[in-house]
């Protein structure tokens, strides 16, 4: 039986998404595209220029990938609204990741206003993917505002610190079983990636530790193998990590007759 | 990784007094060392992404006699003028058909020449041909700046040029910039307005640059922590050619120019770094991968300058890197980095 991931009606057999910001050339962005096997890319719709077919991001981006257009850049649910419904007629399709930053330090999603998008714009018919700071409560709210995936940040944006906010991470991967649970930002290393799918996570999506590496195909590879390798592991059911060895006779033994 | 290197100084959390103990050292070894982090935070951060976009000056009649400026009131080298909106329309377009697509609009200060409904109009027009329009102008009134978001401005530039409240009162003989409290408080008007980004700096070599920065730094993290949501970008403008000058300048070297950049980096993880074309080429382009995210390219500091290209030195200041915007895409690519021309798209702010 193939292992496929479902979003909103689409399948998936790659469970590793691709942010396409960052990179040195756009070049490399569409190779790692490719040696990843990512069928799911994120494209900020600011970095988008229609009038040149040179730097047009999408063109670099295979057939194939279901493109997300992010709100990179809304600093509220309205123009998270707005950008979206800006991607929508200009034909970039209604697959949209909702980020909505308020805070230019650390970019920290504003959970409240994510809502609030998430609700306007499923209600327009968009498929939304909300990036959000991991919140039992929030996930709720986003499930019921129409959420097709709740993307729980690892840690900061751009960090490389990987799963930091793992604990929580499980309570929403154990309490949210409407909508996949995928892992974005702050994965710096294919390991990372792996701990996300091994604790449950239904997708992975990186974007800066794959665009700042040396080689970003190769990168791109390591991290789709990380995250196939990490699902793997998640279906195999792998024994449970113990602090310390088991005692080799019973301590209740005794209440046995034993 | 960054560590606590040689100098005991934690760099990747710096607090605003070790930015004090930074500056007062002449290390080679903890500039090198700042080097390192910056480079390394600045592409952890950014990538290597780095924003391209240009001046683009709509007047230059001046009320201010600011002593280093070569736009200054009493100057009878500089011919004055303004241009009308077909002009700035034809500007545009002549700008445009370079290939940029962010553009930041300039004038002089006055308020009879070029009043803020002036400055609106020529805003309206340049969002026509680019998705992301600034402004350096002079420092407006909260409503103004409301005005000119809603115009469809998502940044403002100003520089304070000096935090010496006693130097800046020397630097500026005369006109409405001689009132220190108004500048130094614009920023809290921009960012009140709803404005997107500000631009902020002082120009080095009109006093002690460590005391400056330090002010400008605590200037600008104070503004992070009351308006979380603005974008803070930074620039370094210097002086040059300041020997023999009655005016007491001090010259700031290259070396000092980099602790500076790396400083900056390092401290504001997140804020856009720009660099000038007062520099030299082979300068801008070495200290682009420490912190550096946005540039000006093929740039013209003349009203009117890119309709009527021309060999006449009587802009606002000396450009010092004369290649065009097709080179440092260039330069850009053969060093590994992503020339971004479009940042931002217009969504209609309200």
């Amino acid at each position: 039986m193939e292992d496929t991931l479902l979003i909103a009606g689409r399948e998936f057999t790659s469970r590793f998404f691709l942010g396409t910001g960052k990179f040195g050339n756009k070049a490399a962005m569409k190779e790692a595209i490719i040696t990843s096997g990512s069928q799911l890319v994120t494209v900020a719709l600011r970095r988008i220029d229609l009038d040149d077919t040179d730097e047009n991001i999408l063109s670099f981006i295979p057939e194939s990938t279901t493109i997300m257009v992010n709100t990179s850049g809304a600093r509220n649910a309205d123009e998270a609204v707005r950008i979206a419904r800006i991607a929508k007629e200009a034909g970039y399709g209604d697959w949209i990741k909702i980020e909505v930053i308020n805070d230019s330090r650390y970019l920290l999603p504003d959970n409240q206003e994510t809502i609030k998008a998430t609700k306007v714009l499923s209600g327009e018919g968009f498929v939304v993917l909300p990036y959000m700071n991991p919140d039992l409560y929030v996930a709720k709210a986003l499930v019921d505002a129409g959420a097709a995936a709740v993307m729980p940040l690892g840690s900061l944006i751009g960090s490389n610190q990987g799963l930091r906010m793992r604990a929580l991470i499980e309570v929403l991967i154990e309490e949210i079983i409407e909508v996949p649970i995928v892992v974005d930002a702050g994965i710096g290393r294919p390991s990372q990636a792996a701990e996300a799918m091994e604790i449950g996570a239904a997708a992975v999506l990186a974007n800066t530790a794959v665009a700042d590496a040396e080689d970003p195909p190769l990168m791109a590879a390591a991290f789709a193998r990380g995250v196939e390798a990490g699902r793997m592991a998640y279906l195999a059911k792998m024994g449970k990590e113990r602090t310390m060895a088991r005692a080799s006779s019973p301590l209740t033994g005794f209440l046995y007759d034993e | 990784m960054m560590s606590k290197g040689l100098s005991g100084i934690d760099l990747a959390h710096l607090a605003i007094d070790d930015i004090r103990r930074i500056f007062s050292y002449d290390d080679r070894d903890l500039l090198e060392e700042m080097a390192r982090a910056a480079r390394e935070l600045t592409r952890r951060q950014f990538g290597r992404a780095i924003s391209l976009y240009a001046p683009l000056y709509i007047a230059n009649y001046c009320e201010n006699e600011c002593v280093y400026c070569g736009f200054h009131a009493s100057s009878k080298i500089i011919p004055r003028s303004k241009l009308t909106m077909d002009q700035i329309d034809r500007e545009c377009a002549a700008l445009a058909a370079t290939g940029i697509r962010s553009c930041l609009i300039l004038t002089g200060e006055s308020r009879f020449h070029s009043p803020p409904q002036y400055i609106r109009d020529a805003c309206i027009i340049a969002s026509r041909y680019f998705p992301y329009v600034a402004v350096e102008v002079y420092p407006l009134e909260e409503h103004e700046y409301r005005e000119l978001y809603l115009a469809g401005v998502d940044g403002v530039t100003i520089y304070q040029e000096t935090y010496d409240r006693a130097r800046y009162d020397e630097l500026h003989l005369a006109g409405p910039k001689k009132v220190y409290d108004y500048r130094v408080e614009a920023p809290d008007r921009v960012a009140r307005s709803g404005m997107r980004q500000i631009s902020m700096g002082v120009l080095l070599g009109l006093t002690d640059w460590r005391q400056d920065i330090m002010a400008l730094f605590e200037h600008v993290r104070h503004l992070e922590r009351e308006y979380p949501g603005v974008e803070f970008g930074l620039a370094f403008p210097r002086l040059r050619r300041v020997a023999d000058d009655e005016h007491h300048y001090i010259e700031v070297s290259d070396k000092e120019m980099f602790k500076i950049m790396c400083a900056a980096r390092l401290f504001f993880p997140r804020a856009g770094i720009s660099i000038s074309t007062r520099e030299l080429p082979a300068f801008r382009d070495r200290i682009i991968e420490f912190g550096v995210t946005k540039m000006s390219a093929g740039s013209s500091t003349r009203v009117g300058g890119y309709v009527e290209r021309s060999e006449y030195d009587d802009g606002q200041f000396q450009v010092h890197d004369p290649r065009s915007f097709d080179e440092v895409k260039a330069m850009l690519m053969a060093k590994g980095f992503d020339p971004v021309v479009t940042e931002w798209r217009n969504i209609v702010n309200s």
